[in-house]
């Protein structure tokens, strides 16, 4: 292939996991936004979206598109249940202190992980995805004979991916109009201004921290659901989303999500362009590194407010 | 007795003690004792930093990677002379904790702690990438003829004790005397309230960035005799995981104790020790821990000791 074409898959694969990433580190970024939360088991929560995912879809049988569909409506809520869960009984007895709550959700990341492995034992489990149709590309040349049409062997994506992408925007869009339209956005909003205010006002803040809670683990189930097709389960696999959506969250700017949106194009566009130019651990190596100096340079991020 | 002259009976009380245990203790627990206190210099040069300073990094094993490969690899590819190399891996980590801490130093708070993470996790990155030297994943076996000082063989039960005491004493009565230095004192007022430190005419960027120093010093002594002592240099060393471990460690013994660290790596190695026995998912008990801790003891053992009947333990 030429390099215009396989800049073009690189780019797919790019907007693939960009569309992951902009789940997983938006739960991640509602958290700290209206909590102040540094939750360290954020990956974790996206593990067990796609263990389960695997779970369900073992279980249900027939068509792989009705099991997918049923993991895709349970899981997000069953992590998302799960998580808040969590907060009622570890999180909220230690205050929300932001020292102890990190201590407590590294806790909660072992206990998480470690319980899938021995449930489940450390094979990784793959899913069928429900539609899998290849689809090739054209690419467009100024050949010998003018301008052609033409379709290079290799170039080519599947359905699944472009439906990963749609559902990403789509379930991006449902998030938005819940934060901006409705009374559940009004009441997130408030407490992200001023917890105590709200508090006064008689917004029930411990209630909107557990619901916030499990939404942000719920998003990140949800992009675990969407990815298992394309990789598999494994007790493991909650390690790179983490560190890629705390990276997205910070470059983003902590607590913004419309920074956390284009930070996560960002990064998930350069990560699938330059892993398929470059040796991958090279360019973990660049990435993590000026991730360290953005954040050291500008504390902010790029959309942030300095807030103290 | 003053508390002061009671606080240095007990450091050199345990030291008898761990001298003595070595003559009590069966070979197997003598060894997990030498592990022990190896790794609780590691645990002390965190603590000087998370539990007096109130710097929390979650990057403390590149400092301890720096100390091991910096060691490792003068010995084995170098083949420097032990002591020579000890002090390179010595000044690796050093040298290293100074930049982190120049440019980390910038950030506060959940800031500082994920800056932190991601140099640390570019030094993994970075071992892993030049795996030809350090063989990555795997890691590399010191031979045996170059664990030696002045002829004294460090593989064996004995020399390998004694390594490890001599060294965890010498350290153990640094940090013992430096939190009770001006120095140790301002650090502590830091923690409690920086800006009022600040405003009393101290220069707490420069504090820190000392204290990040000797705290990247110590971890990598920690480094280098674990590699000394047990001849094993590897990637896992670096990795996240070994930069939560001094974390859980002190937090169990009591962070802002000296003699904290110590009870927490004890506690942690065989609360770990004992579960492996059962199940591979060991780091579960890791994860309880953690929980229960921050929950019902968020000033782990030795806090817990200070507060109901030792109320002078430094």
């Amino acid at each position: 292939m030429d390099f215009g074409p396989h800049l073009m898959l690189a780019s797919l694969e790019g907007a693939v996991i960009s569309a992951i990433l902009v789940l997983t580190a938006m739960g991640l970024s509602i958290v700290f936004g209206v909590m102040r939360v540094v939750n360290v088991a954020h990956g974790e929560f996206y593990m067990l979206g796609a263990v389960l995912t695997w779970f369900i879809t073992s279980i249900v049988g027939g068509h792989p598109a009705i099991g997918f569909v049923a993991a895709i409506v349970v899981a997000p809520l069953l992590v998302g249940c799960l998580a808040a869960g969590a907060d009622r009984l570890i999180l909220k007895r230690v205050n929300y202190d932001p020292d102890r709550t990190i201590v407590a959700t590294i806790g909660m990341l072992y206990i998480i992980q470690q319980t899938t492995l021995m449930s489940l034992g450390p094979d990784a489990r793959p899913v069928e995805a429900p539609f899998n149709t290849r689809l090739s590309l054209p690419w467009f040349e100024w050949g010998e004979n003018g301008f052609a049409m033409i379709w290079p062997w290799g170039l080519s994506t599947t359905s699944y991916k472009l439906f990963v992408i749609a559902a990403a925007a789509m379930v991006l869009v449902a998030l938005w109009l819940v934060l901006t339209r409705t009374k559940v956005g009004l009441l997130m909003r408030a407490t992200q201004q001023d917890s105590e205010t709200a508090q006064a006002f008689g917004v029930p803040v411990g209630k909107v921290y557990s619901w916030v809670f499990g939404l942000g683990a719920g998003l990140a189930a949800l992009g675990a659901v969407l990815v298992v097709p394309i990789q598999q389960a494994h007790y493991l696999m909650g390690h790179d989303p983490l560190l890629l959506a705390f990276i997205v969250v910070i470059i983003g700017g902590l607590g913004s999500l419309p920074g956390t949106v284009i930070a996560a194009i960002l990064i998930g566009m350069s990560d699938g362009i330059i892993s398929v130019f470059f040796s991958p651990t090279l360019a973990k190596i660049i990435a993590t590194f000026l991730v360290a100096m953005v954040l050291v340079f500008r504390p902010q991020g790029l959309l942030g407010k300095i807030a103290r | 007795m003053t508390d002061n002259s009671k606080s240095n009976l007990m450091h050199i009380g345990v030291l008898v003690v761990l001298f003595a245990l070595f003559f009590i203790l069966p070979v197997y627990h003598a060894g997990n004792m030498s592990r022990i206190m190896v790794l609780a210099v590691y645990a002390m040069g965190f603590n000087l930093l998370f539990g007096y300073t109130g710097l929390l990094s979650l990057g403390h094993a590149m400092f301890f990677a720096a100390g091991m490969y910096g060691f490792g690899l003068t010995t084995n590819l170098g083949g420097l002379p032990v002591p020579l190399a000890f002090g390179f891996g010595v000044i690796c980590a050093g040298v290293l904790a100074l930049v982190v801490g120049f440019l980390a130093l910038r950030t506060i708070g959940v800031a500082f702690m994920i800056v932190t993470l991601m140099f640390a996790q570019t030094a993994y990155l970075v071992v892993l990438y030049f795996g030809t030297y350090t063989r990555g994943d795997e890691g590399f076996v010191i031979q045996q003829a170059q664990r030696s000082i002045a002829g004294i063989d460090l593989t064996s039960e004995t020399g390998r004790y004694f390594t490890a005491l001599l060294i965890f004493g010498i350290c153990f009565l640094l940090i013992a005397r430096l939190v009770q230095t001006p120095f140790g004192k301002t650090l502590v007022a830091i923690r409690e309230n920086e800006e009022r430190t600040r405003m009393l005419g101290y220069d707490s960027h420069r504090h820190k960035l000392k204290i990040l120093v000797i705290s990247g010093l110590f971890s990598g002594v920690a480094g280098a005799t674990y590699a000394l002592l047990f001849g094993y240099v590897g990637a896992t060393f670096a990795t996240v995981q070994y930069s939560i471990f001094p974390l859980v460690w002190v937090l169990l013994g009591g962070a802002g104790t000296t003699i904290g660290p110590l009870i927490g790596v004890f506690f942690m190695f065989y609360l770990i020790n004992i579960s492996s026995g059962f199940t591979d998912a060991y780091m579960l008990v890791v994860g309880v821990v953690l929980v229960l801790l921050t929950l019902f003891a968020p000033h782990g053992l030795a806090g817990l000791l200070r507060k109901k009947v030792l109320t002078w333990l430094p």
